[in-house]
């Protein structure tokens, strides 16, 4: 893992921007997340690792209460977003979206066109007050997510129209365009080749300047690319979170070392 | 060390057994399919070149061309003009006006010699004075002059010429004889009398028993159409509000299961149940008045609700989850996901529910006649909104009506009145499909 460049990255932030306390999620009667005490930090991105089906997805979507929309899904423990917790009875799990946005793991524009895609969060939170500011937010998001030369062109024309590489940034750019305080993408370069997703982790780069970032993400490499810190899930239980550059070069828990070195997954 | 022996590599050219089996089993089925469709397209082909057999004569009509004088002495006696006083002269004045014509044409060409006056009326359909008298006082300065006027020909004439009228039947028929048919015959021979489009078969309200030649649909249609759009107007609104509700918001528990489980029931309940709780409901209950379109239109709407909420939940359910969840994901609210991302994608569903309801709504027969739409009605229902209270009729039940009279002149009535009720089911389902093409997206 010569080719990482862990020593480069240097941990600035240290404010705290979600905490999560004894968080435990079930589905119906299946424990998919365990007892999972996680600090994620302002203008820091976090990759959560793990073999499939260790609940990374399942924890990401309760830090924008995602998991609300599925019935048989039950979360307990706290969860902090600036030291309010977002599962009080008082929190709209509508404000809170605005402020956590998600990206994820499966491309799904909506059956609109492309400008509408972008324009839609902007639209529905008033972040605009006319034609010509949100025209600006939605070139700057598409700009963003490495999609405004291609797309440029032809915005009205159907998102879904878009090829797989070109819907899932159509997403970031979706995302972003709200100006979220977090950005939670699960697997966001899993249908991108080579070229979009090095635009992708440039833009997660970028965007970590003025938000908190986490990321699932499948590829090791991508993870010590893009991130500073780093969690590794496994059958539920976050077994190991720390600086990036430590959990690859120097995991402390013996599950960790496997996983990174291929021996579980 | 055994090994498993891999067969010997065969030709690609010749079709093992197994294959042969498989494609034989695929050529089977292939049969069985053609053979399902092609007694579908024979049961469709049999039942409307029969409709159409018997109902296309009812769009033709035998008519007289006949100048008429329209006496001044006899129909304006004061010679006013005035609308109010010639509505003295009735029917019967007009009949006699009518018959005279006949009358001379008939003793100018000498085509029936020796035969009376009151016969050679008898061709002439009772229901022609009526129309002559309407136009004469809409228009009261045709009065002293001679006008060519197309006059019904009389039933039994018409159907002489239909070929339901024999000279056999006519000797046994007391409304008709031999010598009145052939004097028919002539008066076609001289271009007089001739089959001719008949438009009233579509304006006409409803005539007696003993006029079959001017009963029309128009009564029905009219009543038919203010019920399609009160059903409409109701069924459609509150049937998507209760499934956006029920799919969306509600919670799943034993209550909306409940609740889900009658709504299923509720769409396979026999239709004339609904009329017997319109009858208690609207008419005995509510004392609304009976026959109206507006009772009948209150019961097809509780019949169409889970006709319309069935496809209307399966519509909203087929939305893939993916796009709530992107919705949802960027701050969208609940209602905002619904009224933005789901329900837009689930309109053409929605829309081919509701026509395909309306449907079968518009052919409903057994619960009209519960509340009294079997009534004979023949005057015209008012303009809306107050016409939907008058007493109307309805397509299925004029139908239904008609093949119970006497005179077979009315089954040829109602299998005609069968064909505008399967056009306007045409026209609609062809809407359905349409709608369905414009709104579709791909997601
Ligand atoms: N909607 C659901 N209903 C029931 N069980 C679920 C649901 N979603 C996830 N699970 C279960 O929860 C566990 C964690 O799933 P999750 O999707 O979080 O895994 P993951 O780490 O994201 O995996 P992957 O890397 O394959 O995406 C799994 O055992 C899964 O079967
Ligand atoms: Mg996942």
């Amino acid at each position: 893992m010569n080719n990482m460049r862990l020593t480069e990255r240097a941990v600035q932030a240290t404010d705290t921007k979600i905490t999560a306390r004894k968080v435990q999620v079930h589905y119906g009667a299946s424990h998919a997340i365990k007892d999972v005490d996680i600090d994620i930090l302002d203008k820091t991105v976090t990759a959560f690792i793990g073999p499939s089906g260790c609940g990374k997805s399942t924890f990401l979507r309760c830090l924008n209460r995602m998991n609300d929309t599925i019935a048989i899904c039950r979360v307990e423990g706290a969860i902090l977003l600036d030291g309010e917790d977002i599962y009080d009875k008082k929190v709209d799990p509508v404000q809170l979206r605005a402020r956590v946005g998600m990206v994820f793991q499966k491309p799904n524009p909506f059956p609109k066109s492309i400008y509408d895609n972008v324009a839609y969060g902007p639209k529905i939170h008033g972040l605009v007050r006319n034609k010509a500011e949100l025209d600006e937010v939605v070139e700057s998001a598409l700009r963003k997510a490495a999609l405004w030369n291609e797309v440029k062109d032809r915005l009205n024309a159907p998102g879904t129209g878009l090829s797989g590489g070109q819907q899932q940034r159509l997403c970031i750019a979706r995302a972003v365009a709200t100006s979220p305080e977090v950005l939670l993408m699960d697997e966001p370069c899993s249908a991108l080749d080579p070229i979009a997703t090095a635009q992708v982790e440039e833009l997660i780069d970028e965007l970590r300047a003025n938000f908190s970032v986490v990321i699932v993400t499948h590829s090791m490499q991508q993870a010590a690319r893009v991130s500073q810190r780093t969690a590794f899930f496994h059958l539920g239980n976050l077994v190991e979170f720390g600086e990036t550059g430590q959990i690859f070069t120097n995991p402390r828990d013996p599950r960790t070392e496997s996983y990174i070195t291929g021996r579980i997954g | 060390m055994t090994m498993v022996e891999t067969p010997a590599p065969r030709s690609l050219y010749t079709a093992d057994a197994r294959t042969k089996a498989r494609n034989a089993a695929e050529k089977r089925f292939r049969i069985y399919g053609i053979a399902a469709v092609a007694i579908g397209l024979l049961a469709l082909v049999v039942l409307l070149s029969s409709v159409l057999g018997s109902g296309l004569g009812a769009f033709r009509q035998s008519v007289l061309s006949l100048p008429i004088t329209l006496d001044a002495k006899a129909l304006d006696p004061k010679g006013h003009r005035d609308p109010a006083e010639m509505a003295k002269a009735t029917t019967v004045t007009y009949g006699k006006l009518i018959t005279k014509a006949l009358e001379a044409v008939v003793i100018e060409k000498n085509l029936a010699p020796g035969m009376k006056s009151k016969q050679i009326g008898e061709l002439i359909s009772k229901e022609a004075p009526a129309g002559l008298r309407d136009m004469v006082l809409a228009n009261p300065s045709l009065v002293g002059t001679t006008i060519t006027y197309d006059v019904l020909a009389s039933g039994r004439v018409d159907g002489f010429f239909k070929g339901r009228v024999t000279m056999e039947s006519a000797a046994l028929d007391s409304n008709i004889s031999p010598e009145q048919l052939q004097l028919a015959d002539k008066l076609r021979a001289e271009g007089m009398l001739k089959l001719a489009f008949n438009p009233g078969f579509l304006t006409n309200p409803d005539a007696s028993e003993l006029r079959p030649e001017s009963a029309g649909l128009g009564v029905a249609i009219l009543g038919s159409i203010y019920m399609m759009v009160i059903v409409l107007c109701l069924a459609l609104p509150i049937g998507v509000a209760a499934s956006i509700y029920l799919e969306e918001f509600a919670p799943k528990n034993r209550f909306t299961d409940l609740i889900e489980v009658n709504v299923a029931n509720l769409a396979a309940v026999p239709s004339i149940v609904y009329g017997i709780l319109g009858l208690a409901a609207f008419i005995n209950f509510a004392g609304m008045p009976q026959s109206s379109p507006l009772v009948g239109a209150l019961v097809l709407t509780l019949m169409t609700l889970p006709r319309i909420i069935i496809p209307t939940r399966a519509a909203l359910n087929a939305v893939p989850p993916s796009i709530r969840e992107a919705a949802l994901g960027v701050g969208a609210s609940k209602t905002q996901t619904i009224f933005h991302h789901v329900l837009p994608l689930a309109v053409p569903g929605i829309l081919t529910g509701a026509i395909i309801g309306l449907a079968q709504a518009l052919g409903e027969t057994a619960p009209l006649l519960l509340i009294g739409m079997v009534a004979f009605v023949k005057d015209y229902p008012g303009a809306p909104p107050e016409g939907v209270l008058d007493p109307a009729s309805a397509i299925p039940v004029q139908i239904y009506n008609w093949t119970q009279r006497a005179d077979p002149a009315f089954v040829e009535r109602a299998s005609g009145a069968i064909i505008v009720l399967l056009v306007f089911l045409l026209v609609m389902n062809s809407l359905a499909v349409i709608l369905r093409r414009k709104f579709e997206r791909r997601w």
